[in-house]
């Protein structure tokens, strides 16, 4: 007992660590997220144009701007209606591209740090180590040949070289070291008190995600069928029967929608068999361990549909258990929400208390659960 | 060392040793390490057939995306009209059974078992292991193992038959997660197969320590002893661990404990350790031998002794230690906490210095040396070249960080292939081309030799370099179907296999030429370069070698 208390008292600890350090960058953070953002919006609303007419009562780009700025003031109209049509996803954007030998585009900031480390850091290092190779095993057989030597020198020790090539490679992974440790500390910076939490369960095999930040409701997520082949799920569409289908074996049919441009703490678990959220493009994987809560931060900076695979064998249908994170700004998330049945927008009471601002209510409704959880990941 | 070395001498002299046991007794009762090392080589080559038609298998079914073999294939293993979740299941079954296979019934057979036990006796002076009864039981409960093996693919393993767990039998899909007796049966497998490596391994660390010929100090072996004696205390520390995870596994299957049930008050994330305490060290267990069999060949076909001796010895010793304290670099995404990431992350980095060693120290040797591009050389120098590739990636997966992006997918696939199926299968074709003449008393053909190394080379290349794109691209492994955008190098790493299965071919009709047509072989068929004591024995040895025990002089060789 006294074990648990203890590590609660750490967890708030933590908690109140990673709050402060969360406010110290998020000026920072909302304008760098506020300029991509309105680009962004923008192709994501004529996209939507294209596809659906009632749309039009989508926000302005400046409406979507402030969204980031100035928190969720603007949304309160389209909240309490509630209205969502899934987003088409960009050719190219949040999934495999064909043929191609890099990394995915990278849509969260310690994606791309991580993607910088892998393209920038390691990739040349590896590359010229494998050159050097290569080229001392070219010259040694085009100098040392028994036809260019004939005769074999005896030289079976050099004190100097054997400390030299045990020295460089100890300096260069020191050097891949730091940046490499550094980006573990960031991806284990816990999520700020007031984020939206999500709940992620692996089963065989579908994903569910539930909202307890927003009334507590589930969404199934299932693979759509592919045209041609067997069924995967009973009373699931095709895919490519709507017109915002992704590509086949990657797209569901009940998105995991989050609001973008916001921390979210992803509390991962599974029903039944380990399993694995993994979104390739969000540089995100992380296990779905029955009897187990693990906990990760993320952050997408873009509005729009990140795909992803079940990454743990877990049994016969482990390929066809996609992940599919469409992510929406918060008025249009909101909107999302408010479709489901007992929907509630961040930890409000009812959308009758609309008027009390969401970041009042959020640690209330955060505190009821957050701490365990916390403790949870603690005690790993 | 005298005293033993007299007792083998008579214990030699009392039989008659010029006389061969008749068939039954020679190969069913054998006492002898050569005829040990030969069935485990026969035996590896059998396995490693059904593995790697597994392999093809996999392949076929990945040339385009979709399901289109996999209902044929669920017919072979006897399903009857399978729905599609068994026919899905047969994938699983084939990649475990494949996992499986190459890692207890190919690699470490041929390679601990078959040049280990042939040669580690004669390179160190001695007639025979230690314990040669205990080596025809490490022999046959392998070959029992691969058995248990091959029935769980015919009964039932939950969602269809055979096992469907991947080689790492992850809890709870192979405990609550599938029902029916195929899990038990492959645990059994790896239980026999266990023991029979215990057994062999205290034989290797038994003969080693107390069986070397006078004059062979510990700082005198050839690095292949020294290569096999790491490999044992290796296989010795790991497998009862093993042991133990399988054995609990066992008894959360039938016996109803909880060890990795959290609704019992387990944890599936214990298994995982326990697995991958045994199975760090098992990956150098199976690449460690083939550092040994290189350091070999290159040190006979430069004409120079290894450069850097003791570096490479304990360079090994080094790999073998840090081996054991980074196993949860394969358990980066299960959840471990910030600090345990960070040091498995340190740890596992440092194992690039002394493989740097290794690989710049057999650079050295060749370097002031005359080379002569032998068979066994050219696939030595494919091995330096293709481990490199492999140990870099390794690096990059070092990376707890980096490693989120990359964990289980096709970059992991590549990335142990490169090390095991291009450094450990490439090593044992140098081994083979180095010393099937010295086994079999035939030499066999250096063009199909050299033919099949560069047929060998650029399939198994086109396999798995690819392989890097599709992981980095995101394509995690164990799947049979895949998105249309991996369609493209899923194609080009199958037309790959093609080629690498027509390599084996050629290998194969080297071995019928061999025999049929191959000039007689030889004491010494290397020539001066060659040094270690097989080359001071007829080919193949007689029945006993070493009646009169050799006496190693003052800087005799490496």
């Amino acid at each position: 007992m006294k074990i648990f208390q203890n590590a609660l008292a750490m967890g708030h600890t933590l908690k109140a660590a990673g709050l402060a350090l969360a406010l110290l960058a998020a000026p920072h953070t909302a304008m760098a997220a506020a300029q991509p953002a309105m680009s962004d919006a923008a192709k994501a609303q004529s996209a939507m144009e294209k596809t659906e007419e009632e749309r039009a009562d989508v926000p302005g780009v400046e409406a979507i701007a402030n969204e980031f700025s100035a928190g969720d003031e603007s949304n309160k109209s389209s909240a309490t209606t509630g209205s969502y049509t899934p987003m088409t996803p960009t050719p190219g954007v949040g999934m495999p591209i064909d043929k191609a030998i890099g990394l995915q585009t990278q849509y969260s900031k310690l994606g791309e740090y991580g993607a910088w480390i892998h393209d920038i850091v390691l990739m040349p290092i590896i590359t010229l180590i494998c050159v050097l190779v290569l080229a001392l095993l070219v010259i040694v057989a085009v100098r040392y040949n028994r036809r260019a030597n004939p005769v074999a020198s005896k030289t079976s020790h050099n004190t100097f070289i054997e400390v030299v090539w045990t020295l460089v490679p100890v300096l260069i992974l020191i050097g891949i070291a730091v940046p490499s440790i550094d980006l573990i500390a960031k991806q284990y910076k816990p999520a700020p008190k007031d984020a939206l939490t999500i709940k992620v369960t692996g089963n065989q095999w579908f994903w569910t995600y539930g909202y307890p930040d927003n009334g507590d409701f589930e969404v199934v997520s299932n693979m759509l069928n592919i045209p041609g082949a067997p069924t995967v799920n009973n009373g699931v569409r095709e895919v490519g029967s709507q017109p915002w289908d992704g590509p086949s074996h990657l797209e569901v049919d009940n998105r995991m929608v989050v609001p973008v441009g916001e921390p979210i703490r992803l509390q991962i678990t599974a029903a039944d068999v380990i399993h694995s959220f993994a979104v390739p493009s969000l540089w995100f994987k992380l296990d779905a361990v029955p009897g187990r809560i693990n906990e990760k931060v993320l952050m997408i900076e873009k509005p729009g549909v990140y795909y992803g695979q079940c990454s743990e064998l877990c049994g016969a249908k482990h390929g066809y258990m996609p992940i599919a994170v469409e992510a929406l700004p918060r008025d249009q998330y909101n909107a999302w929400v408010m479709t489901h049945a007992g929907a509630l927008i961040d930890g409000q009471k009812a959308p009758a208390a609309a008027a009390t601002p969401a970041a009042e209510t959020a640690p209330a409704a955060d505190a009821s659960e957050a701490p365990a959880a916390e403790a949870t990941a603690e005690a790993e | 060392m005298a005293t033993t070395a007299d007792h083998f001498q008579t214990h030699a002299e009392d039989h008659h040793h010029e006389h061969k046991p008749a068939f039954f007794a020679r190969w069913f009762m054998s006492t002898n390490h050569k005829d040990i090392g030969t069935m485990y080589l026969i035996f590896a080559i059998f396995a490693g057939i059904i593995g790697g038609a597994f392999s093809g298998m996999m392949r076929v079914e990945l040339m385009e995306p979709g399901i289109q073999y996999l209902d044929t294939f669920a017919k072979w293993f006897g399903a009857v009209n399978p729905d599609f979740n068994s026919t899905l299941h047969v994938w699983n079954v084939l990649i475990t059974a494949h996992g499986l296979i190459m890692v207890f019934f190919m690699v470490m057979p041929a390679i601990i078992g078959g040049f280990g036990n042939w040669f580690v006796p004669i390179m160190i002076g001695a007639p025979d292991m230690a314990f040669p009864r205990m080596n025809n039981i490490s022999f046959w409960l392998t070959v029992a193992g691969f058995c248990s093996l091959l029935c769980s693919a015919f009964v039932p393993g939950g969602t269809g038959l055979g096992a469907g767990t991947g080689w790492t039998v992850y809890a709870p899909l192979s405990t609550s997660g599938s029902p029916g007796p195929a899990v038990d049966f492959g645990i059994f497998a790896l239980h026999l197969a266990g023991a029979g490596s215990i057994m062999g391994a205290i034989n290797f660390i038994t003969t080693i320590f107390n069986m070397r010929a006078p004059g062979m100090t510990i700082h005198k072996m050839p690095l292949f002893v020294w290569s096999v004696l790491v490999t044992a205390f290796l296989l010795l520390l790991s497998l009862p661990v093993l042991a133990a995870a399988i054995t609990m596994l066992l008894t959360d299957r039938n016996f109803g404990t909880t060890f990795f049930d959290a609704s019992g008050g387990g944890d599936p994330v214990l298994y995982q350790h326990l697995f991958w305490f045994f199975g760090h060290p098992e990956v150098y267990i199976m690449i460690l031998p083939g550092f040994g069999i290189i350091s070999q060949i290159i040190s006979t076909f430069s004409r120079k002794p290894v450069f850097g001796y003791l570096g490479m010895a304990y360079a090994m010793v080094a790999i073998g230690v840090v081996g054991f304290i980074v196993w949860a670099h394969h358990m980066y995404a299960t959840g471990l906490s910030v600090n345990t990431k960070m040091y498995f992350t340190a740890a596992t980095m440092v194992i690039a210095v002394p493989t740097g060693v290794k690989i710049f120290s057999w650079i050295a040797t060749m370097w002031g040396g005359s080379l002569e591009f032998k068979s066994p050389m050219v696939w030595a120098i494919g091995f330096i070249f293709l481990f490199t590739v492999g140990g870099v990636t390794g690096v990059v997966l070092a990376n707890g960080g980096v490693d989120d992006v990359m964990h289980d997918t096709y970059y992991v696939v590549a990335h142990f292939h490169y090390v095991l199926s291009l450094g450990a299968v490439t090593a044992l074709f140098a081994g083979f081309y180095y010393w099937f003449p010295k086994m079999s008393g035939k030499m066999h053909s250096e063009l199909l030799a050299h033919v099949h190394f560069w047929v060998f080379f650029v399939g198994v290349n086109m396999i798995f370099f690819p392989m890097h794109f599709l992981g980095l691209q995101g394509m995690p492994r164990r799947y049979p179907d895949y998105a249309e955008a991996y369609a493209y190098w899923n194609h080009f790493a199958t037309v790959g296999y093609m080629v690498m299965a027509a390599s084996l071919g050629i290998w194969f009709l080297n071995i019928i030429y061999a025999y049929a047509a191959g000039k007689k072989a030889v004491d010494n068929y290397w020539g001066e370069g060659a040094t270690t004591l097989e080359w001071t024995l007829t080919s193949p040895p007689p029945f006993h070698q070493f009646e009169t025990l050799p006496v190693i002089e003052e800087a005799a060789h490496h």
